[in-house]
């Protein structure tokens, strides 16, 4: 079962918070992460990839982007 | 496509790249320890437009220009230009103000207590550990659900309005140029005498300003992030930057002859530690509290950014009553209200701290 963390229009550094959040709740090992801009996404992904999690997608998404990250 | 810059090497070319070229426009021509000091180059547009009248610090600074318009070029360049404001402007806009009450009690940004630091100015050490305290305490409310609320996508035009300001202070100064001895030149101030007297060409300074302005928004260069990361993930990603920084500012001053140790008598300071401390303290619990370094509020801007913006303007205008009113340090000492504002600054910080905590749905 994926989760959804909505960054879209939060500030640094909001949107790694919430992503760390919802990975150390240990409820799901797929997240789907909002973000509005290219400095988020490279944060969240930098953040994921620091606890084992990998990006498995970067879609454009509504002028921003959706970052898929899992747990193998 | 792989943004370069923003991987840990690229960063760490990026603070390399400043480190250098700050002791470098010192030695073109700007104030000791302060070739690129974003509090006192801010406080310096504020007096050129005479918003205050200390004398000495009057200088439309052309690097705070380049960094606006570099980071702008660089963002629709990358296309990462995207208009948005409404995250707390109100708030942004004071603790600008208040960031630049604890820096100019300092007397320094992040950026310049680092090339203190760099140039031997022992007092930086406490700027620094100030530094570090207040964004310690800004990752606490950070932890406990401190946040502004999102901001709302908007015109190009509102992502446009502070680029356009610089774009009209840049005018202002081609049509009114610094003429040697003269205090004042059509619409614009001119310090003849003192730290504002102090620059390097109007055209080095600009290319400066540009060129750091397009490397740092493209790496997402932040000072406060580099401590916030480090303390709230243990990432070294940005801190490893600002080490960089610090390091290459160290050897370009040895270098150059501009590296003297010690805490008395250095460039544009006063030895008074616990508000070399407390004053630092301050403004880096602002600059946490905002999201951002005030560096980073000027590339932010540049891609867009309307709230960075109010916080820009929250400094300058903060500039401004901290020479009206006394709150300024000065290499003689505090200011005759400096204490009072800091203590104020810390209280309103902390109420905004502890009252923004809600969690947003």
């Amino acid at each position: 079962m994926s989760k959804t963390v909505d960054a879209r229009g939060l500030s640094c550094p909001q949107p790694v918070l919430m992503t760390l959040d919802e990975i150390k709740a240990g409820e799901t090992n797929k997240i789907e992460v909002l973000v509005d801009t290219d400095t988020s996404k490279e944060n969240v992904a930098r953040a994921a990839q620091s606890q084992g999690w990998t990006v498995t997608d970067t879609a454009e998404d509504n002028g921003g982007y959706k970052l898929t990250i899992k747990k193998e | 496509m792989k943004n370069f810059l923003a991987t840990r090497w690229g960063i760490i070319g990026v603070g390399v790249c400043i480190g250098v070229l700050a002791p470098l426009l010192q030695k073109m021509g700007n104030p000791g320890n302060m070739g690129i000091c974003v509090a006192c180059f801010e406080r310096d547009i504020a007096g050129a437009i005479g918003i205050h009248r200390a004398a000495v610090v009057q200088y439309m600074r052309p690097e705070i220009i380049g960094f606006v318009i570099g980071a702008l070029f660089a963002a629709y360049l990358f296309r990462e230009f995207r208009p948005r404001l409404g995250s707390a402007p109100i708030v942004r806009f004071i603790l600008g103000v208040l960031a630049m009450v604890g820096a100019l009690v300092f007397l320094g940004c992040p950026w310049r207590a680092a090339l203190r630091l760099s140039g031997g100015d022992g007092n930086a050490i406490l700027g620094l550990l100030g530094l570090i305290t207040g964004i310690w305490i800004g990752t606490l409310f950070l932890k406990s659900g401190y946040n502004l609320g999102r901001s709302q996508k908007t015109h190009v035009t509102a992502g446009w309005m502070l680029p356009l300001i610089m774009l009209g202070f840049l005018i202002l100064m081609l049509i009114y140029p610094y003429i040697a001895g003269q205090n004042k030149n059509g619409v614009l101030f001119y310090s003849i005498k003192g730290p504002g007297a102090m620059h390097a060409s109007l055209f080095i300074s600009l290319a400066v300003g540009l060129f750091i302005g397009i490397i740092a928004q493209r790496s997402r260069f932040c000072t406060m992030g580099a401590i916030r990361d480090y303390v709230l993930f243990r990432q070294t990603h940005l801190l490893f930057a600002f080490v960089a920084l610090i390091v290459a500012a160290l050897i370009t001053n040895v270098v150059l002859g501009q590296f003297h140790p010690g805490f008395k008598g250095q460039p544009v300071a006063h030895t008074l530690h616990v508000w070399n401390f407390a004053g630092m303290a301050l403004a880096g619990l602002a600059f946490c509290l905002a999201g951002g370094c005030p560096g980073r509020q000027l590339f932010m801007v540049g891609e867009g950014d309307g709230d960075a913006a109010i916080f820009v303007l929250g400094m300058i205008v903060g500039a401004a009553f901290c020479h009206n009113f006394g709150l300024a340090s000065s290499p003689k000492g505090l200011g005759p209200h400096g204490i009072a504002a800091v203590i104020v600054g810390f209280a309103v910080c902390l109420f905004i701290g502890f009252t923004m905590r809600k969690r947003i749905t």
